[in-house]
């Protein structure tokens, strides 16, 4: 039926009349937007959860400076996130995942170059800025099961707490956390930051399966045989959606 | 074809595609098949399926309820031992019945069966397109909810029997397997099951709005769309928004039941004995739960009403009354949906300023809800009207909207819900508003499209017997409900028998189970009418109801690709039905106004104009390849 193509051009044409994609969206596209806005609400509500846990416990009221592990109050995020690789036993409040926020917000600058690259189907540079951003989504994949591995064994003290256990309250030792035991404070603190932070490294997981496929089939030439990177766009839609939710896991997990 | 290729490679694609009609083979045709019409049957099949089982489940706990007295030893073949050696149900598997027959009728019925099957049938049929933007993904939307429906199914024939615990899957009860026996592996199959039907709903719904935005034929604007398609296009909106909140309530309860965690419990004693968890709220999964149990309602009953509102404009001979308020009450009702859903919790303590601004914003859906009905009404007003049996179940439909609309506006209310709450009165409210109105709805929409989906029609005098009995059954089963909830009967209590209160309302709890078993038996005339109609029905021609939408002008049984040669382009709405000066009493979609001088009113002659622009509107690929 090419004689019924209307050649481009020719006519103006109008962006919602029908028989035109609105706002030249590939329908691609327009899923991956759409699935987003489902993602939103998938993380909208874990954060709203984490939030009336929190709000269900007092605040530690004290100086700062006397802060101590308890499960009577919520505890002071950087007193918790405190720990960097090869530095044990110093105070750093915060530097760590600082660090892998970093690298997570460049990785994201990395994945814009590479969408860059594809726009002037430049295919060596989107080899490049794709083995850039696959590295940085390693690295904090690596880095969170770095901080996990830290949280889960704990300090080197502990704290003593009081729990039930077997129907009876007692007081023990508890040395870092689990879904069921906290040393850093209440359970639910420490179940929500496995269910949260694991829930967005799955995501970062997905993402960088997804950056690896998108490099794999840019290098071995299928885009340029396909003549679009679009593709490239549409899973750079998805990862720069899993930063600006690290952001806001980030600000409601560790700053406030 | 897939949008993302330059236009050189497309237009070489398209020269590819006319030598691409290898025969398929009953795997590629009727199981794992692309094609939306394909799915749509899948998807109503697997629904008429469903919808058995669920009916069945009601009426056998109807029986349980209104003749206590009554010896079931002959269901033991069926049901073994749920049923006591003295002909007793077991109290337990009451319990399972009542909760099953509550998902599958919400879930797998009203949002799979009805707008799986009407969206992927008439979304690319009515815009004019070749297929679903996707149709692997919708291929594989179907098989997910497939699954889903398979572990649902197999959770029934547990030993410790399916789910208990209400639809609403509430915990603790939900939570701790040592709760009751459908807490156990039942629990655990239904959240397996409802993880895979969330996956499958969010896949069909980003293609149903993707279609709708981007493959509309050319001059197929928004506001040419039959509402049919807005109201798909809305259900999918809600779908997409609310669906992913359940999964997260979901996959935080299967922590809770199998990881230790406390996100939903907290000071629980077991025989006396304390649990340890400690710090999680039950309240906080009534609200996720209902952040997408409210809009789920308007998704089951949305398609409902979109399809009404092609049915009655089309037997009514008749514009649409006020459609672009139409459109306007479907997006309030959409949104409002969302900042309602703690109407469904007065009763958990709420501070009670709280459940007056709740009660506020329900009382506002009253406002679209009437508009709609009203509209509904008007149309009908002096309109030559067709008593088709689509016809008559889209009347049905407004008329149990209506009633159950009502008593939407008691229970909205805090202080008469708290009195309300969880007795019959609610049963009755929203069986009549979402449940009947949204399966009157499915069976417009079969009666209707029956034609295009198998060339062929449906008997239509077994057709209105059905809805005679159907109609009158529906109301007999739920008029009296409503009194029985107003004297106190709570909702899933396995008898009312040792009660004193209860007694001098058993004779009308019968009534109500026999309206019920009725109305279970008139559906076999829907269901040997619609198998039968496959196979031996009248041969239907094209346009059987002189419709204007587009799916009329595809071949009567449309091959892949719908339309043979070009897809047609649109001129004008789809309700230009009794056009004054009009040679017939409806001019389809894809009628110029250039050909109908006769009838044009002035402003559309001026859109004559259009039309040139209209025809180059030729800028998709599916314009560039037939098939």
């Amino acid at each position: 039926m090419a004689a019924n193509v209307t050649t481009p051009g020719a006519v103006e044409p109008k962006m919602w009349l029908g028989g035109i994609e609105p706002m030249k969206a590939s329908y691609g596209k327009l899923m991956m937007w759409f699935f987003l806005i489902s993602d939103t609400f998938t993380f909208s509500a874990l954060l709203v959860a984490y939030g009336t846990a929190r709000f269900s416990f007092p605040a530690f009221t004290g100086n700062r400076e006397d802060f101590t592990f308890s499960n009577l109050y919520w505890p002071i995020p950087e007193r918790v996130y405190e720990a960097v690789p090869f530095l044990h036993g110093i105070s750093l409040p915060l530097v760590f995942v600082g660090i892998m926020t970093f690298i997570l917000i460049a990785s994201s600058v990395t994945m814009v170059l590479a969408v860059e690259a594809g726009h002037r189907m430049d295919r060596a540079n989107v080899e490049k800025y794709m083995l850039w951003t696959i590295l940085g989504g390693f690295t904090f994949l690596g880095c969170q099961a770095w901080e996990w591995a830290h949280f889960i064994h704990g300090t080197d003290t502990g704290s003593v707490m009081k729990v039930m256990e077997n129907g009876e309250w007692i007081e023990k030792t508890i040395f870092g956390a689990n879904l069921t035991e906290n040393q850093y404070g209440p359970p639910a603190f420490a179940d929500f930051f496995f269910f949260i932070t694991g829930f967005h490294g799955t995501h970062v997981f997905s993402g960088v399966i997804l950056n690896i496929l998108i490099f794999f089939r840019a290098a071995t030439g299928f885009y340029d045989k396909r003549g679009s990177y679009e593709m490239v766009e549409k899973v750079g839609l998805y990862w720069h959606f899993v930063d600006l939710v690290w952001v806001f896991v980030f600000t409601f997990f560790y700053l406030v | 074809m897939s949008a993302i290729e330059g236009l050189e490679t497309a237009q070489h694609h398209a020269d590819e595609h006319e030598h691409h009609h290898e025969a398929q083979n009953f795997w590629q045709k009727y199981i794992f098949c692309e094609d939306h019409k394909v799915i749509a049957k899948q998807y109503l099949i697997t629904g008429i399926l469903w919808a058995v089982i669920g009916i069945t489940m009601s009426v056998i706990f109807r029986i349980q309820l209104g003749l206590p007295d009554s010896n079931l030893s002959w269901l033991k073949p069926v049901l073994g031992g749920w049923i006591s050696d003295a002909g007793k149900l077991d109290p337990n598997f009451y319990l399972a019945l009542v909760t099953m027959h509550g998902t599958i009728m919400v879930f797998f019925v009203l949002t799979a069966g009805l707008s799986g099957t009407f969206s992927n049938f008439l979304i690319p049929l009515q815009i004019g397109a070749r297929d679903m933007a996707s149709g692997f993904m919708n291929m594989l939307s179907y098989w997910f909810f497939f699954l889903a429906s398979v572990i649902m199914f197999a959770s029934l024939f547990l030993q410790s029997g399916p789910a208990a615990g209400g639809w609403v899957i509430y915990p603790p009860l939900s939570a701790l397997p040592q709760a009751h026996p459908g807490s156990g592996m039942g629990m655990t199959l239904w959240l397996a099951s409802m993880a895979f039907f969330i996956v499958s709903q969010l896949l069909g719904g980003i293609n149903y709005i993707t279609t709708v935005i981007n493959l509309r034929t050319r001059g197929m604007s928004f506001d040419k769309l039959p509402l049919t398609i807005w109201s798909f296009l809305i259900t999918a909106v809600l779908g997409l928004i609310s669906f992913p909140v359940l999964l997260s309530s979901v996959l935080l309860l299967i922590f809770d039941r199998h990881f230790g965690t406390s996100f939903y419990l907290s000071d629980i004693y077991i025989n006396g004995e304390a649990l340890p968890n400690v710090g999680g709220s039950p309240i906080l999964f009534q609200h996720l739960f209902w952040f997408l149990g409210h809009p789920e309602v308007y998704i089951v009953l949305l398609p409902g009403l979109g399809i009404t509102s092609e049915v009655i404009a089309t037997n009514a001979r008749k514009p649409i009354f006020g459609y672009r308020a139409m459109i306007a009450s479907m997006l309030g009702i959409a949104f409002l949906a969302f900042i309602v859903w703690a109407h469904h919790m007065f009763v958990t303590g709420m501070n009670p300023f709280l459940g007056s601004v709740f009660m506020f914003l329900t009382l506002i859906i009253a406002v679209p809800s009437a508009v709609k009905g009203f509209n509904y009404i008007t149309t009908l007003w002096k309109g030559n009207i067709v008593f088709t049996p689509g016809m008559l179940f889209s009347i049905g439909l407004v008329s149990l909207f209506v009633s159950g609309g009502l008593t939407g506006i008691i229970l909205g209310n805090s202080a008469l819900d708290i009195q309300l709450h969880d007795t019959y009165f609610v049963v009755a409210h929203f069986h009549l508003v979402m449940g009947a109105a949204s399966a009157f709805g499915l069976f417009a929409g079969v009666y209707h499209w029956f034609p295009k989906m198998f060339g062929r029609m449906m008997n239509t005098t077994l057709g209105q017997i059905h809805f005679w009995l159907t109609f009158i059954g529906i109301y007999m089963v739920f008029i009296p409900m409503h009194y029985v909830g107003i004297a106190g009967f709570p909702r899933r209590y396995y008898q009312f028998t040792s009660y004193d209160f209860t007694h001098k309302y058993m004779d009308m709890n019968m009534f109500i189970s026999i309206a019920a078993i009725l109305s279970f038996l008139a559906q076999f005339i829907f269901l040997w009418n619609f198998f039968y109609s496959i196979f031996k029905g009248k041969r239907s021609p094209q346009n059987p109801w002189r419709s204007n939408t587009l799916e009329w002008t595809a071949p009567v049984v449309p091959g892949h690709g719908n339309w043979e040669g070009e897809i047609p382009a649109v001129y004008r709405w789809s309700y230009d039905y009794s056009k004054p000066g009009a040679k017939e009493d409806f001019i389809p979609q894809n009628i110029p106004y250039s050909q109908t001088l006769e009838s044009n009113f002035p402003h559309e002659n001026e859109l004559i104009a259009q039309e040139k622009a209209i025809e180059s509107q030729n800028f998709n690929d599916q314009f560039k390849a037939s098939h």
